[in-house]
Protein backbone atom coordinates (compact mmCIF):
# COMPACT_ATOMS: atom_id res chain seq x y z
CA UNK A 1 0.00 0.00 0.00
CA UNK A 2 2.66 2.22 1.08
CA UNK A 3 4.94 1.47 -2.12
CA UNK A 4 1.50 2.24 -3.80
CA UNK A 5 1.24 5.77 -2.85
CA UNK A 6 4.67 6.13 -2.96
CA UNK A 7 4.60 5.44 -7.04
CA UNK A 8 1.85 7.24 -7.06
CA UNK A 9 2.96 10.59 -5.89
CA UNK A 10 6.23 9.81 -7.61
CA UNK A 11 6.77 13.06 -9.71
CA UNK A 12 6.86 12.02 -13.65
CA UNK A 13 8.96 15.09 -14.68
CA UNK A 14 11.23 17.63 -12.38
CA UNK A 15 12.45 21.15 -13.47
CA UNK A 16 14.61 23.89 -11.91
CA UNK A 17 12.26 25.55 -9.13
CA UNK A 18 11.14 29.33 -9.89
CA UNK A 19 11.48 30.74 -6.75
CA UNK A 20 13.98 33.87 -7.04
CA UNK A 21 12.84 37.69 -7.27
CA UNK A 22 14.69 40.69 -8.15
CA UNK A 23 16.87 40.96 -4.79
CA UNK A 24 17.70 37.10 -5.44
CA UNK A 25 18.99 38.45 -9.01
CA UNK A 26 21.27 41.28 -7.26
CA UNK A 27 22.39 38.84 -4.58
CA UNK A 28 24.10 36.57 -7.20
CA UNK A 29 25.66 39.72 -9.25
CA UNK A 30 26.84 41.34 -6.63
CA UNK A 31 27.53 38.41 -4.77
CA UNK A 32 30.15 36.87 -6.96
CA UNK A 33 31.62 40.61 -7.86
CA UNK A 34 31.99 42.59 -4.74
CA UNK A 35 34.96 40.56 -3.70
CA UNK A 36 36.77 42.45 -6.78
CA UNK A 37 36.54 45.32 -4.15
CA UNK A 38 38.31 43.77 -1.75
CA UNK A 39 41.38 42.81 -3.36
CA UNK A 40 42.07 42.45 -7.31
CA UNK A 41 41.08 46.04 -8.58
CA UNK A 42 44.04 47.29 -7.03
CA UNK A 43 46.58 45.51 -9.30
CA UNK A 44 45.76 48.23 -12.09
CA UNK A 45 47.80 50.59 -9.54
CA UNK A 46 51.10 48.66 -9.76
CA UNK A 47 50.36 49.02 -13.87
CA UNK A 48 49.49 52.93 -14.31
CA UNK A 49 49.21 54.07 -10.58
CA UNK A 50 46.75 55.34 -8.54
CA UNK A 51 44.99 57.93 -10.85
CA UNK A 52 44.91 54.87 -13.61
CA UNK A 53 42.85 52.15 -11.49
CA UNK A 54 40.79 55.11 -11.11
CA UNK A 55 40.48 55.98 -14.76
CA UNK A 56 39.90 52.35 -15.37
CA UNK A 57 37.38 52.20 -13.07
CA UNK A 58 35.27 54.36 -14.68
CA UNK A 59 36.11 53.10 -17.80
CA UNK A 60 35.71 49.59 -17.33
CA UNK A 61 32.24 50.54 -15.73
CA UNK A 62 31.78 52.01 -19.12
CA UNK A 63 31.95 48.02 -20.20
CA UNK A 64 29.95 46.36 -17.87
CA UNK A 65 27.39 48.83 -17.70
CA UNK A 66 27.47 48.06 -21.71
CA UNK A 67 27.48 44.63 -20.82
CA UNK A 68 24.77 44.76 -17.96
CA UNK A 69 22.11 46.79 -20.64
CA UNK A 70 22.70 44.16 -23.47
CA UNK A 71 22.43 40.90 -21.00
CA UNK A 72 19.15 42.75 -19.76
CA UNK A 73 17.55 42.84 -22.67
CA UNK A 74 18.32 39.72 -24.32
CA UNK A 75 18.52 37.37 -21.49
CA UNK A 76 14.93 38.89 -20.38
CA UNK A 77 13.81 37.32 -23.81
CA UNK A 78 15.69 33.89 -23.61
CA UNK A 79 15.48 33.21 -19.95
CA UNK A 80 16.93 29.93 -19.53
CA UNK A 81 19.86 28.40 -17.16
CA UNK A 82 22.79 28.62 -19.28
CA UNK A 83 22.06 32.30 -19.75
CA UNK A 84 24.99 33.65 -22.34
CA UNK A 85 24.88 30.15 -23.75
CA UNK A 86 21.46 29.96 -24.23
CA UNK A 87 21.83 33.25 -25.99
CA UNK A 88 24.25 32.26 -28.51
CA UNK A 89 22.60 29.10 -29.07
CA UNK A 90 19.65 30.72 -30.75
CA UNK A 91 20.85 34.08 -31.68
CA UNK A 92 24.64 32.73 -33.43
CA UNK A 93 25.00 28.78 -33.42
CA UNK A 94 25.61 25.49 -31.99
CA UNK A 95 29.32 26.08 -31.82
CA UNK A 96 29.70 29.79 -30.33
CA UNK A 97 27.13 28.75 -27.75
CA UNK A 98 29.31 25.74 -26.76
CA UNK A 99 32.45 27.98 -26.40
CA UNK A 100 30.57 30.51 -24.45
CA UNK A 101 29.26 27.98 -22.17
CA UNK A 102 33.59 26.98 -21.23
CA UNK A 103 33.87 30.38 -21.12
CA UNK A 104 31.41 30.39 -18.62
CA UNK A 105 32.45 27.14 -16.53
CA UNK A 106 36.29 28.64 -16.77
CA UNK A 107 34.90 31.84 -15.43
CA UNK A 108 33.19 30.93 -12.73
CA UNK A 109 34.98 27.53 -11.40
CA UNK A 110 38.39 30.00 -11.46
CA UNK A 111 36.49 32.76 -9.70
CA UNK A 112 35.94 30.11 -7.17
CA UNK A 113 38.81 28.76 -6.71
CA UNK A 114 40.33 32.19 -6.78
CA UNK A 115 38.36 33.44 -3.83
CA UNK A 116 38.50 29.81 -1.87
CA UNK A 117 42.57 31.00 -2.00
CA UNK A 118 41.95 34.55 -1.13
CA UNK A 119 39.95 32.76 2.22
CA UNK A 120 42.83 30.51 3.28
CA UNK A 121 45.42 33.24 2.19
CA UNK A 122 43.20 36.10 4.72
CA UNK A 123 43.01 33.99 7.45
CA UNK A 124 46.73 32.56 7.31
CA UNK A 125 47.40 36.06 7.57
CA UNK A 126 46.19 36.40 10.84
CA UNK A 127 46.82 33.11 12.24
CA UNK A 128 50.17 33.37 13.22
CA UNK A 129 52.67 30.48 13.24
CA UNK A 130 51.51 27.01 13.63
CA UNK A 131 49.25 27.27 10.27
CA UNK A 132 50.57 24.68 8.13
CA UNK A 133 49.87 23.79 4.79
CA UNK A 134 47.19 21.45 6.03
CA UNK A 135 45.26 24.26 8.16
CA UNK A 136 45.70 26.29 4.78
CA UNK A 137 44.21 23.41 2.96
CA UNK A 138 41.77 22.83 5.33
CA UNK A 139 39.84 26.37 5.11
CA UNK A 140 40.14 26.01 1.46
CA UNK A 141 38.37 22.52 1.33
CA UNK A 142 36.10 23.59 3.92
CA UNK A 143 35.06 26.65 1.62
CA UNK A 144 34.48 24.72 -1.60
CA UNK A 145 32.30 22.04 -0.33
CA UNK A 146 30.02 23.68 2.03
CA UNK A 147 29.44 26.15 -0.35
CA UNK A 148 28.70 23.07 -3.17
CA UNK A 149 26.59 21.18 -0.37
CA UNK A 150 24.49 24.68 0.31
CA UNK A 151 24.03 24.85 -3.53
CA UNK A 152 22.86 21.13 -4.12
CA UNK A 153 20.54 22.09 -0.98
CA UNK A 154 18.81 24.70 -3.24
CA UNK A 155 18.91 27.47 -4.83
CA UNK A 156 16.02 29.88 -2.61
CA UNK A 157 18.92 29.24 0.46
CA UNK A 158 21.56 29.54 -1.27
CA UNK A 159 20.45 32.95 -2.80
CA UNK A 160 19.02 34.01 0.93
CA UNK A 161 22.47 33.45 2.08
CA UNK A 162 23.89 35.23 -0.71
CA UNK A 163 21.59 38.44 -0.26
CA UNK A 164 22.56 38.32 3.59
CA UNK A 165 26.44 38.41 3.62
CA UNK A 166 26.85 40.69 0.43
CA UNK A 167 24.52 43.31 1.92
CA UNK A 168 27.05 43.14 4.90
CA UNK A 169 30.33 43.04 2.99
CA UNK A 170 28.50 45.99 1.03
CA UNK A 171 27.37 47.73 4.16
CA UNK A 172 31.27 47.30 5.54
CA UNK A 173 32.47 49.38 2.91
CA UNK A 174 29.71 52.28 3.71
CA UNK A 175 30.69 52.16 6.66
CA UNK A 176 34.10 52.42 6.58
CA UNK A 177 33.70 54.91 3.92
CA UNK A 178 31.72 57.33 6.55
CA UNK A 179 34.33 56.28 9.41
CA UNK A 180 37.18 58.03 7.94
CA UNK A 181 34.83 61.54 7.47
CA UNK A 182 35.34 61.62 3.93
CA UNK A 183 33.63 65.31 4.66
CA UNK A 184 37.45 66.55 5.90
CA UNK A 185 40.81 65.57 3.71
CA UNK A 186 43.53 65.94 6.11
CA UNK A 187 41.84 64.60 9.44
CA UNK A 188 42.24 60.74 7.87
CA UNK A 189 42.74 61.03 4.51
CA UNK A 190 45.26 62.85 2.61
CA UNK A 191 44.87 62.27 -1.22
CA UNK A 192 46.68 65.36 -2.09
CA UNK A 193 50.13 63.74 -0.81
CA UNK A 194 49.17 59.93 -1.64
CA UNK A 195 48.07 61.23 -5.58
CA UNK A 196 50.19 63.83 -7.00
CA UNK A 197 51.10 65.20 -10.69
CA UNK A 198 54.24 63.24 -10.42
CA UNK A 199 52.86 59.98 -9.45
CA UNK A 200 49.36 60.32 -10.38
CA UNK A 201 50.02 58.23 -13.79
CA UNK A 202 53.78 57.03 -13.19
CA UNK A 203 54.33 54.68 -16.55
CA UNK A 204 52.10 57.29 -18.49
CA UNK A 205 48.84 56.23 -20.77
CA UNK A 206 50.54 53.07 -21.44
CA UNK A 207 50.20 52.26 -17.84
CA UNK A 208 46.50 52.90 -17.96
CA UNK A 209 46.44 50.85 -20.56
CA UNK A 210 47.80 48.03 -18.90
CA UNK A 211 45.73 48.49 -16.18
CA UNK A 212 42.90 47.46 -18.06
CA UNK A 213 43.53 43.89 -16.77
CA UNK A 214 42.82 43.94 -13.46
CA UNK A 215 40.38 46.85 -14.11
CA UNK A 216 38.04 44.30 -15.02
CA UNK A 217 37.93 43.05 -11.10
CA UNK A 218 35.89 45.86 -10.55
CA UNK A 219 33.07 44.19 -11.93
CA UNK A 220 33.67 40.47 -12.89
CA UNK A 221 30.92 38.68 -13.10
CA UNK A 222 27.77 40.79 -12.93
CA UNK A 223 26.66 39.31 -16.31
CA UNK A 224 26.17 35.88 -13.85
CA UNK A 225 22.60 37.12 -12.73
CA UNK A 226 21.65 35.50 -16.24
CA UNK A 227 21.86 31.75 -14.95
CA UNK A 228 19.24 32.14 -12.70
CA UNK A 229 16.79 32.88 -15.74
CA UNK A 230 15.27 29.97 -15.55
CA UNK A 231 14.73 30.03 -11.58
CA UNK A 232 12.93 33.32 -11.32
CA UNK A 233 9.75 33.85 -11.12
CA UNK A 234 9.26 36.91 -13.83
CA UNK A 235 12.41 36.73 -15.75
CA UNK A 236 11.09 39.55 -18.03
CA UNK A 237 10.92 42.15 -14.84
CA UNK A 238 13.23 40.45 -12.23
CA UNK A 239 16.18 39.97 -14.51
CA UNK A 240 16.99 43.82 -15.87
CA UNK A 241 16.09 44.95 -12.20
CA UNK A 242 18.46 42.69 -10.57
CA UNK A 243 21.13 43.00 -12.32
CA UNK A 244 20.77 47.12 -13.03
CA UNK A 245 20.84 47.45 -9.73
CA UNK A 246 23.56 45.67 -9.13
CA UNK A 247 25.59 47.74 -11.79
CA UNK A 248 24.47 50.61 -9.85
CA UNK A 249 25.93 48.97 -6.40
CA UNK A 250 29.02 48.04 -7.83
CA UNK A 251 29.87 51.53 -9.67
CA UNK A 252 29.13 53.22 -6.25
CA UNK A 253 31.27 50.47 -4.32
CA UNK A 254 34.14 50.82 -6.80
CA UNK A 255 34.13 54.78 -6.28
CA UNK A 256 33.99 54.38 -3.15
CA UNK A 257 36.70 51.81 -2.88
CA UNK A 258 39.00 53.85 -4.67
CA UNK A 259 38.62 57.26 -2.84
CA UNK A 260 39.54 55.41 0.77
CA UNK A 261 42.24 53.35 -0.33
CA UNK A 262 43.79 56.36 -2.75
CA UNK A 263 43.55 58.62 0.41
CA UNK A 264 45.59 55.82 2.54
CA UNK A 265 48.46 54.59 0.77
CA UNK A 266 50.69 55.36 -1.64
CA UNK A 267 50.33 53.85 -5.31
CA UNK A 268 53.57 51.71 -4.85
CA UNK A 269 52.09 49.98 -1.83
CA UNK A 270 48.51 49.85 -3.02
CA UNK A 271 49.41 48.30 -6.40
CA UNK A 272 51.35 45.39 -3.97
CA UNK A 273 49.13 44.52 -1.16
CA UNK A 274 46.16 41.64 -1.68
CA UNK A 275 44.20 43.90 0.92
CA UNK A 276 43.46 47.49 -0.15
CA UNK A 277 40.05 47.43 1.81
CA UNK A 278 41.51 45.43 4.74
CA UNK A 279 44.85 47.44 4.97
CA UNK A 280 42.85 50.65 4.68
CA UNK A 281 40.49 49.85 7.97
CA UNK A 282 44.38 49.00 9.59
CA UNK A 283 45.34 52.56 8.88
CA UNK A 284 42.91 54.09 10.28
CA UNK A 285 44.07 53.30 13.21
CA UNK A 286 40.57 51.45 14.45
CA UNK A 287 40.73 48.00 15.96
CA UNK A 288 36.78 48.14 15.12
CA UNK A 289 37.06 49.06 11.46
CA UNK A 290 40.16 46.38 11.31
CA UNK A 291 38.31 43.47 12.13
CA UNK A 292 35.17 44.52 10.63
CA UNK A 293 37.38 44.71 6.96
CA UNK A 294 38.57 41.56 7.99
CA UNK A 295 35.40 39.64 8.94
CA UNK A 296 33.77 41.72 5.36
CA UNK A 297 36.82 40.42 3.18
CA UNK A 298 35.78 36.89 3.93
CA UNK A 299 32.08 37.45 3.49
CA UNK A 300 32.94 39.00 0.31
CA UNK A 301 35.04 35.82 -0.67
CA UNK A 302 32.45 33.90 0.43
CA UNK A 303 29.18 35.54 -1.63
CA UNK A 304 31.38 35.36 -4.83
CA UNK A 305 32.37 31.51 -4.29
CA UNK A 306 28.83 30.73 -3.80
CA UNK A 307 27.33 32.40 -6.47
CA UNK A 308 29.77 30.95 -9.00
CA UNK A 309 29.49 27.43 -8.01
CA UNK A 310 25.80 27.97 -8.45
CA UNK A 311 26.74 29.79 -12.08
CA UNK A 312 28.95 27.03 -13.21
CA UNK A 313 26.70 24.25 -12.67
CA UNK A 314 23.78 26.02 -14.36
CA UNK A 315 26.24 26.48 -17.42
CA UNK A 316 27.23 22.76 -17.01
CA UNK A 317 24.02 21.34 -16.67
CA UNK A 318 22.41 23.18 -19.81
CA UNK A 319 25.15 22.00 -22.09
CA UNK A 320 23.96 18.15 -20.60
CA UNK A 321 20.56 19.29 -21.38
CA UNK A 322 21.24 19.81 -25.19
CA UNK A 323 23.27 16.70 -25.70
CA UNK A 324 26.55 19.13 -25.75
CA UNK A 325 28.03 17.14 -22.99
CA UNK A 326 26.44 13.64 -21.86
CA UNK A 327 22.72 13.99 -20.92
CA UNK A 328 23.69 12.29 -17.51
CA UNK A 329 24.93 15.74 -16.26
CA UNK A 330 21.41 17.53 -17.27
CA UNK A 331 19.74 15.78 -14.10
CA UNK A 332 17.55 17.60 -11.59
CA UNK A 333 17.18 16.73 -7.75
CA UNK A 334 13.42 15.83 -7.33
CA UNK A 335 13.43 17.16 -3.83
CA UNK A 336 15.84 20.16 -3.91
CA UNK A 337 15.13 20.87 -7.60
CA UNK A 338 19.11 21.81 -7.93
CA UNK A 339 21.43 20.63 -10.86
CA UNK A 340 22.87 18.43 -8.62
CA UNK A 341 25.12 15.99 -10.77
CA UNK A 342 26.95 19.31 -12.04
CA UNK A 343 26.97 20.56 -8.48
CA UNK A 344 29.11 17.14 -7.54
CA UNK A 345 30.91 17.12 -10.65
CA UNK A 346 32.42 20.37 -10.49
CA UNK A 347 33.38 20.50 -6.99
CA UNK A 348 36.80 18.03 -7.53
CA UNK A 349 38.00 20.06 -10.57
CA UNK A 350 37.50 23.07 -7.86
CA UNK A 351 39.54 21.44 -5.12
CA UNK A 352 42.60 20.22 -7.49
CA UNK A 353 42.49 23.87 -9.64
CA UNK A 354 42.29 25.26 -5.42
CA UNK A 355 45.53 22.55 -4.49
CA UNK A 356 47.67 23.43 -6.90
CA UNK A 357 47.18 27.20 -9.18
CA UNK A 358 48.14 30.37 -6.96
CA UNK A 359 45.92 33.16 -6.83
CA UNK A 360 47.38 35.26 -10.10
CA UNK A 361 46.84 32.17 -12.13
CA UNK A 362 43.34 31.67 -11.00
CA UNK A 363 42.32 35.08 -11.38
CA UNK A 364 43.94 35.14 -15.02
CA UNK A 365 42.53 32.20 -16.45
CA UNK A 366 38.96 33.92 -15.01
CA UNK A 367 39.41 37.05 -16.48
CA UNK A 368 40.32 36.04 -19.67
CA UNK A 369 37.31 33.60 -19.83
CA UNK A 370 35.54 36.40 -19.11
CA UNK A 371 36.50 38.94 -21.87
CA UNK A 372 36.21 36.33 -24.79
CA UNK A 373 32.56 36.29 -22.91
CA UNK A 374 31.76 39.81 -23.54
CA UNK A 375 33.58 40.01 -26.62
CA UNK A 376 30.77 37.57 -28.11
CA UNK A 377 28.34 39.54 -26.59
CA UNK A 378 29.08 42.83 -28.12
CA UNK A 379 28.52 40.95 -31.32
CA UNK A 380 25.85 39.17 -30.09
CA UNK A 381 23.53 41.69 -29.91
CA UNK A 382 23.77 43.40 -33.23
CA UNK A 383 22.92 40.23 -34.70
CA UNK A 384 19.79 40.00 -32.33
CA UNK A 385 18.99 42.92 -33.04
CA UNK A 386 19.57 42.51 -37.19
CA UNK A 387 17.57 38.79 -36.79
CA UNK A 388 14.46 39.89 -34.57
CA UNK A 389 14.37 44.00 -34.65
CA UNK A 390 12.27 45.41 -31.91
CA UNK A 391 8.41 44.60 -32.49
CA UNK A 392 9.09 41.44 -33.68
CA UNK A 393 9.33 39.30 -30.10
CA UNK A 394 8.59 40.44 -26.97
CA UNK A 395 11.27 41.85 -25.06
CA UNK A 396 11.57 42.73 -21.08
CA UNK A 397 13.88 45.05 -21.68
CA UNK A 398 15.59 47.28 -24.65
CA UNK A 399 18.04 48.63 -24.23
CA UNK A 400 19.00 52.55 -25.46
CA UNK A 401 21.57 53.95 -27.76
CA UNK A 402 21.96 51.09 -29.75
CA UNK A 403 24.40 50.04 -31.31
CA UNK A 404 26.59 52.42 -29.50
CA UNK A 405 26.79 49.77 -26.44
CA UNK A 406 27.61 46.80 -28.37
CA UNK A 407 30.46 49.16 -30.32
CA UNK A 408 32.16 50.75 -26.80
CA UNK A 409 31.76 46.88 -25.51
CA UNK A 410 33.72 45.67 -28.29
CA UNK A 411 36.19 48.57 -28.51
CA UNK A 412 37.25 48.15 -24.76
CA UNK A 413 37.36 44.23 -25.10
CA UNK A 414 40.26 44.78 -27.47
CA UNK A 415 41.90 47.46 -25.18
CA UNK A 416 41.66 44.92 -22.60
CA UNK A 417 42.97 41.52 -24.70
CA UNK A 418 45.79 44.08 -25.83
CA UNK A 419 46.56 44.75 -21.87
CA UNK A 420 46.38 41.01 -20.86
CA UNK A 421 48.43 40.38 -23.70
CA UNK A 422 51.63 42.81 -22.34
CA UNK A 423 51.31 40.85 -18.78
CA UNK A 424 50.45 37.69 -19.89
CA UNK A 425 50.42 36.90 -23.07
CA UNK A 426 51.84 33.11 -22.69
CA UNK A 427 48.18 32.56 -20.71
CA UNK A 428 46.26 34.50 -23.11
CA UNK A 429 47.75 31.90 -26.31
CA UNK A 430 47.60 28.70 -24.40
CA UNK A 431 43.42 29.67 -23.94
CA UNK A 432 42.70 30.64 -27.05
CA UNK A 433 44.69 27.33 -28.30
CA UNK A 434 42.71 25.28 -25.91
CA UNK A 435 39.25 27.36 -26.92
CA UNK A 436 40.09 26.30 -30.57
CA UNK A 437 41.14 22.59 -29.47
CA UNK A 438 37.55 22.01 -27.76
CA UNK A 439 35.76 23.82 -30.50
CA UNK A 440 37.43 20.86 -33.06
CA UNK A 441 36.23 18.28 -30.74
CA UNK A 442 32.84 19.91 -30.82
CA UNK A 443 32.50 20.17 -34.09
CA UNK A 444 34.32 16.69 -35.34
CA UNK A 445 33.00 14.72 -32.53
CA UNK A 446 30.51 16.09 -30.25
CA UNK A 447 27.71 17.38 -32.35
CA UNK A 448 27.18 14.03 -33.88
CA UNK A 449 25.00 13.16 -30.76
CA UNK A 450 23.01 16.41 -30.66
CA UNK A 451 19.56 16.10 -31.08
CA UNK A 452 19.67 19.35 -33.85
CA UNK A 453 16.03 20.05 -33.56
CA UNK A 454 15.36 20.12 -29.85
CA UNK A 455 18.04 22.41 -28.79
CA UNK A 456 16.08 25.22 -30.20
CA UNK A 457 13.71 25.91 -27.56
CA UNK A 458 12.27 29.78 -28.03
CA UNK A 459 9.14 30.30 -29.56
CA UNK A 460 10.17 32.84 -31.73
CA UNK A 461 9.37 33.73 -35.36
CA UNK A 462 11.87 32.97 -38.34
CA UNK A 463 14.63 35.43 -37.91
CA UNK A 464 14.31 38.44 -40.93
CA UNK A 465 16.10 37.12 -43.35
CA UNK A 466 15.88 33.04 -43.27
CA UNK B 1 41.50 29.24 17.10
CA UNK B 2 42.05 29.27 13.50
CA UNK B 3 44.17 25.92 13.24
CA UNK B 4 41.09 24.48 15.09
CA UNK B 5 38.78 26.10 12.40
CA UNK B 6 41.23 24.39 9.72
CA UNK B 7 40.71 21.06 11.45
CA UNK B 8 36.93 21.63 11.41
CA UNK B 9 36.71 23.03 7.50
CA UNK B 10 38.39 19.69 7.02
CA UNK B 11 35.96 17.52 9.63
CA UNK B 12 33.10 19.62 7.74
CA UNK B 13 33.76 19.21 4.17
CA UNK B 14 34.21 15.28 4.51
CA UNK B 15 30.81 14.91 6.67
CA UNK B 16 29.03 16.91 3.48
CA UNK B 17 30.74 15.18 1.02
CA UNK B 18 29.75 11.95 1.93
CA UNK B 19 26.25 13.39 2.68
CA UNK B 20 26.04 14.45 -0.90
CA UNK B 21 27.49 10.92 -2.19
CA UNK B 22 25.18 9.43 -0.18
CA UNK B 23 22.27 11.68 -1.11
CA UNK B 24 23.45 11.41 -4.84
CA UNK B 25 23.14 7.66 -4.77
CA UNK B 26 19.68 7.51 -3.37
CA UNK B 27 18.81 9.61 -5.44
CA UNK B 28 19.53 7.86 -8.46
CA UNK B 29 18.44 4.50 -7.35
CA UNK B 30 14.77 6.12 -6.49
CA UNK B 31 14.15 7.75 -9.81
CA UNK B 32 14.29 6.22 -12.89
CA UNK B 33 17.04 8.38 -15.05
CA UNK B 34 13.93 9.51 -17.57
CA UNK B 35 12.68 11.28 -14.33
CA UNK B 36 15.83 13.05 -13.24
CA UNK B 37 16.81 14.14 -16.99
CA UNK B 38 13.25 15.46 -17.77
CA UNK B 39 13.74 18.97 -17.58
CA UNK B 40 13.75 20.82 -20.56
CA UNK B 41 14.76 23.90 -22.44
CA UNK B 42 12.17 27.19 -22.27
CA UNK B 43 8.81 24.99 -20.90
CA UNK B 44 7.55 28.45 -19.36
CA UNK B 45 8.24 30.16 -22.34
CA UNK B 46 6.01 27.69 -24.31
CA UNK B 47 3.33 28.41 -22.14
CA UNK B 48 3.21 32.03 -21.43
CA UNK B 49 4.62 34.01 -24.37
CA UNK B 50 3.40 33.79 -27.51
CA UNK B 51 4.97 36.48 -28.96
CA UNK B 52 2.03 38.55 -30.94
CA UNK B 53 2.66 42.40 -30.43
Amino acid sequence: MANTASAASAPQKVSLSRVLGPAHVWALGVGIVLVGEYTGWNFAADKGGTLAALIICWTIGLLYTSVAMIDSEVTSTVAAAGGQYAQAKHIVGPLMAFNVALYLVFAYTMLEVSNAILIADTIKSYAGEGFESWHYEGIIAGVIVTLAALNYRGVLMTLNVNFVITAVAYLAIIVLFFSVQPWSQGTVLRLGEMVTPDNALPYGWIGVIAGFHWGIWYYLGIEGTTQAAEEVRSPARSLPYGTMAGMITLLVGASLTWYVCASLMPWQYLGYTYYPLLDAGKLTGSKTLEYMMFIATILAALASANGCINDAARAWFSLGRDRYLPTWFSAVHPKYRTPYRSILFLVPIALAFAFIANLGQAITFSILSGVLHYTFMSVNIVMFRNKWPLGSIRRGYTHPFHPLPAIVLFILCVVTFFAIFLGYGAQLTAMVVFYIVMSLWFHFYRYRYVRRGEQFTMPWPKPRGY
Amino acid sequence: MWTTLANAGWAISAVLLLWMLYDWFRTDSTYSEDVLTSSREGEIEAVSEKHKI
